[in-house]
């Protein structure tokens, strides 16, 4: 069971080059076929996640959640994407056409990108990057853009303090959630995800490092927008932010990014943290799934609890807590590697 | 025993009645068993005002109604005291229906703002002095006071 | 040199926080209030007029409509007020069963206030466990009147029907509840700390403020100014309760939130004393089929609505139609202050006070 796909992808090459294909082209196609598997894989992961954030809340909020489609409501999501396939398409006359067309599509795609160095299993990333962590948050960073993107494209004020929002979010909590991986990086000595899950055999880090953890934690939700940190969206405040003028599918795109950005950001996690595809008895990539999933859990379990945070109080809990925190979290876990080469270990 | 027993009781009042007895603004002095009835003058209504705020405390003005007879406006302050005072003070204002028009009561009690633009909208009473008497509830391109026994007897209203 | 320009922002009234039709035009420096310019009218239904041509028992259920959230609570002030015309006295049993609805509106009341406060912050959670309380008061005005929301129950001279015997078990078994449910909100809204960031030293009204501009009710006990109208100028029986006026100390969005929280557990001692001391007898006073005051009188009579004074100025001329009746509408009067307390503040800071003053459309648009 653990090598299955690895299998799988080895006979295809295999395969592939025994029908006279030269190495260099397999790569090529099964690297596609990768990428295409991935996409489909969010996708329906999707729809799966709207269904079950709909349930975790119905049950937290004492309600039944999505009940008449399907067993459990399961086939509700699929309705409600089908009905946003069919929904007309409305660009406000006044909006800046390119951009605000342009924008949910670049959303998507550095959102799908960030699987590029996900390993989602032992020997099972795309691309085996070395400096695949760097790689992560660099794209993840670009979302920003996007936003301001849409905010500014959509030519509406709510839009824009949506956009303008996000972009003073983004760059506050940029900055505690590189310094809370950074002690991650020190102890593994890599910045290769596959190094850091094989640096986690004996410890997880998040017991070496549960501050940066923490940090991580809130940090990542400010960067996913999501509940108490929605500022860019806030519909009680800016009605949807830089989504306002969205509609259909264009504003689908938004949300498949959205979850998208979740899966991965609880991937990197459980993979930093959680150590990765570590763990007894069963296949690594299921352990992935399992931890992915608990920690998408604990967002859901956020979101459904918070009232929204204040803007000036979002922006000066990153600068004055997060980030003095995060760097003597630095220090004191290079003075603790320090000691501890002293010491012999 | 009146019903919703709330009604004044004599002690807090009599001072205040006698000394009111002798001032020239009011025109009149009435009373039943909730209220103080003061009638006075337009021209006089901000000083009397300023002086129940100064004088006798009745720092709240809780309520201005605006009531159409046939050819005059009356327009009913209800005044009480926080804390109360055991004094419940109904000043009335009648002006001709042809030139509706009150002083502003805005310097001394702020709470009038909206109360006063509601009877402009409503009734057609102009507040002079009011820095901002437009229409409230009703749209700004609306024709007419609605509240005036008079409205809608014209063709397409 | 970057030039900057203020600019002008609407919330409302298509708005998910603008409580019904509140339009509050905005202008802003950034994410900073210049000024706030309130814009109301979107919900009136021109009830005074309304009521100049209707009897005066055909008017009280369109009192329920001005404040639909607390609907016993208006209704009971007109029927108050036609009473303090005709001078009719109300029998005991129907003041007790006033006051047991009237404070359990006051309660379903705040039980909104606090749920629409949580979901306009964003704790969607926080509101649905409101809302789940409220509903079971609204089950019990079902039992009674036979509706959940807008339940017309109060009539001039007494209430529509007795209590029925369903109704007992209930709302004992609500006031038994109410201590877990109020200490479930203080868990689940009062103890969280990004609520009481988003409510401290947010729209402070000073004591002085608040009597200038007419505010009363639970924003104008915020402000440390204990006058409840139940106890300074009290109407039907209240004099007869015990209970204590929660008061704030900085008027803050915080202490509107507290001092409502309170008023429910406030409201449920005075049900449980009603409940004790219910005499039996006639819920309905005889009053005359067809009402015509004495022409000429009139009568100004103010309760403590869930949102502070509610007056109804009512003159009669001697037909059976009232010649004005004039609502002095609690909500409206408060709104006066929102742009006060929201200059100077921040965006996310007038959604807190629209939802802290407590406005219903319907009672200031009338």
């Amino acid at each position: 069971m653990e090598t299955i796909f690895i299998n799988i992808e080895e006979f295809l090459t295999s395969w592939m080059v025994g029908m006279g294909l030269a190495q260099p082209w397999a790569d090529l196609i099964i690297t596609i076929l990768q990428w295409t598997i991935i996409v489909l894989i969010i996708t329906v992961n999707t729809i799966v996640l709207v269904w079950m954030e709909r349930k975790v809340s119905g049950f937290i909020q004492e309600r039944i959640g999505p009940n008449r489609l399907g067993p459990f409501g399961a086939f509700q999501t699929i309705a409600d994407t089908l009905k946003l396939l069919t929904k007309e398409d409305i660009v406000p006359a006044r909006a800046d056409k390119l951009i605000f067309k342009t924008a949910p599509m670049f959303f998507i795609i550095v959102s799908v990108m960030l699987y590029a160095v996900l390993p989602l299993g032992n020997n099972m990333a795309v691309v085996d990057l070395n400096v695949g962590l760097f790689y992560f948050i660099s794209l993840a960073s670009l979302s920003t853009i996007c936003l301001l993107m849409a905010g500014w494209g959509s030519n509406n004020k709510w839009s824009l303090l949506g956009a303008m929002r996000s972009v003073a979010q983004m760059i506050s909590y940029e900055i505690p959630l590189v310094f809370s991986l950074l002690g991650v990086v020190m102890i593994a000595g890599s910045l290769n995800l596959t190094d850091i899950v094989t640096a986690q055999n004996r410890v997880w880090f998040i017991i070496l490092q549960p501050v940066a953890f923490i940090i991580y934690f809130i940090a990542a939700t400010a960067e996913l927008n999501r509940g108490p940190f929605d500022m860019p969206e806030a519909e009680q405040e800016l009605t949807a932010g830089a989504y306002t003028e969205y509609t259909g599918m264009r504003w689908a795109l938004f949300f498949l990014a959205e979850y998208t950005n979740l899966v991965a950001v609880s991937v990197l996690a459980a993979t930093l943290f959680l150590g990765g595809g570590h763990g007894p008895w069963l296949p690594s990539w299921l352990w992935i799934i399992i931890k992915t999933y608990l920690i998408m859990l604990v967002f859901m379990w956020t979101k459904w609890t918070f009232p929204r945070i204040r803007m000036d109080h979002l922006l000066s809990f990153s600068w004055k807590v997060l980030i003095p925190v995060s760097l003597a979290n630095i220090l004191v876990t290079g003075a603790g590697i320090e000691l501890f080469r002293w010491m012999g270990w | 025993m009146a019903p919703h027993d709330n009604s004044l009781a004599a002690e807090p009042l009599a001072e205040f009645l006698a000394a009111l007895q002798g001032s020239a603004d009011i025109e009149e002095i009435s009373q039943d068993e909730y209220f103080v009835y003061l009638k006075v003058n337009a021209a006089r209504l901000v000083a009397v005002m300023q002086g129940l705020l100064n004088e006798w405390g009745m720092n709240y003005l809780a309520n201005l109604s605006a009531v159409d007879y046939e050819h005059v406006f009356e327009l009913v302050y209800h005044l009480y005291a926080i804390p109360d005072n055991g004094r419940k003070i109904a000043v009335k204002v009648r002006v001709p229906r042809d030139m509706p028009q009150v002083p502003s009561l805005i310097s001394v009690f702020p709470s009038a703002d909206w109360q006063e633009r509601e009877a402009y909208d409503l009734m057609g009473i102009s507040f002079s002095g009011h820095p901002n008497l437009v229409r409230i509830l009703l749209p700004d391109d609306f024709v007419g006071h609605p509240l005036r026994k008079d409205f809608g007897k014209e063709a397409g209203q | 040199m970057i030039k900057t320009e203020p600019y002008t922002i609407n919330i409302g009234p298509q708005h998910p926080s603008a409580h019904g039709g509140l339009r509050a035009e905005t202008i802003m420096d950034g994410e900073d209030v210049l000024d706030v310019i309130v814009h109301l009218g979107y919900v009136h239904r021109s009830v005074e007029k309304i009521a100049e041509s209707r009897t005066y028992a055909q008017f009280v259920p369109y009192t329920s409509r001005l404040d639909y959230l607390a609907s016993h609570l208006p209704t009971l002030g007109y029927v108050q007020a036609v009473e303090k015309l005709l001078g009719i006295t109300v029998p005991e049993r129907a003041e007790y069963i006033r006051v047991i609805v009237a404070e359990l509106s006051r309660i379903a009341s705040h039980l909104i206030f606090a749920g629409s406060l949580a979901i306009d912050l964003g704790a969607t959670t926080g509101m649905i466990y409101c809302y789940r309380d409220r509903e079971r008061i609204l089950d019990m005005f079902e039992m009674s009147s036979g509706q959940r929301l807008i339940a017309s129950y109060m009539r001039i001279g007494g209430v529509s029907h007795d209590l029925p015997d369903s109704f007992y078990p209930a709302v004992e078994s609500f006031l038994k509840d109410l201590p877990a449910m109020v200490s479930e909100y203080h868990g689940l809204l009062s103890g969280n700390e990004i609520l009481q960031a988003r409510c401290q030293g947010v729209g402070v009204l000073s004591a002085d403020e608040a009597i200038a501009y007419g505010v009363t009710g639970p924003n104008l006990r915020a402000c440390g100014v204990a006058y409840d109208i139940r106890r300074e100028d009290p109407y039907g029986i209240y004099d007869r309760f015990e209970f204590d006026i929660p008061v704030g100390g900085s008027g803050d969005s915080w202490d509107r939130y507290i001092v409502r929280i309170k008023e429910i557990e406030q409201s449920g001692r005075i049900i449980a004393q009603a409940l004790r001391d219910m005499p039996t007898g006639d819920y309905q006073a005889k009053v005359p089929r067809i009402i015509k005051p004495q022409a000429g009188r009139e009568v100004y009579h103010r309760i403590e609505s869930s949102k502070g004074e509610l007056g109804y100025h009512i003159v009669s001329n001697g037909t059976d139609k009232p010649h004005r009746v004039h609502v002095r509408a609690p909500s409206f009067v408060n709104l006066m202050a929102l742009p006060l307390v929201s200059r100077g503040g921040k965006l996310q800071d007038i959604i807190t006070n629209i939802a802290t003053l407590d406005p219903v459309l319907g009672e200031s648009d009338r």
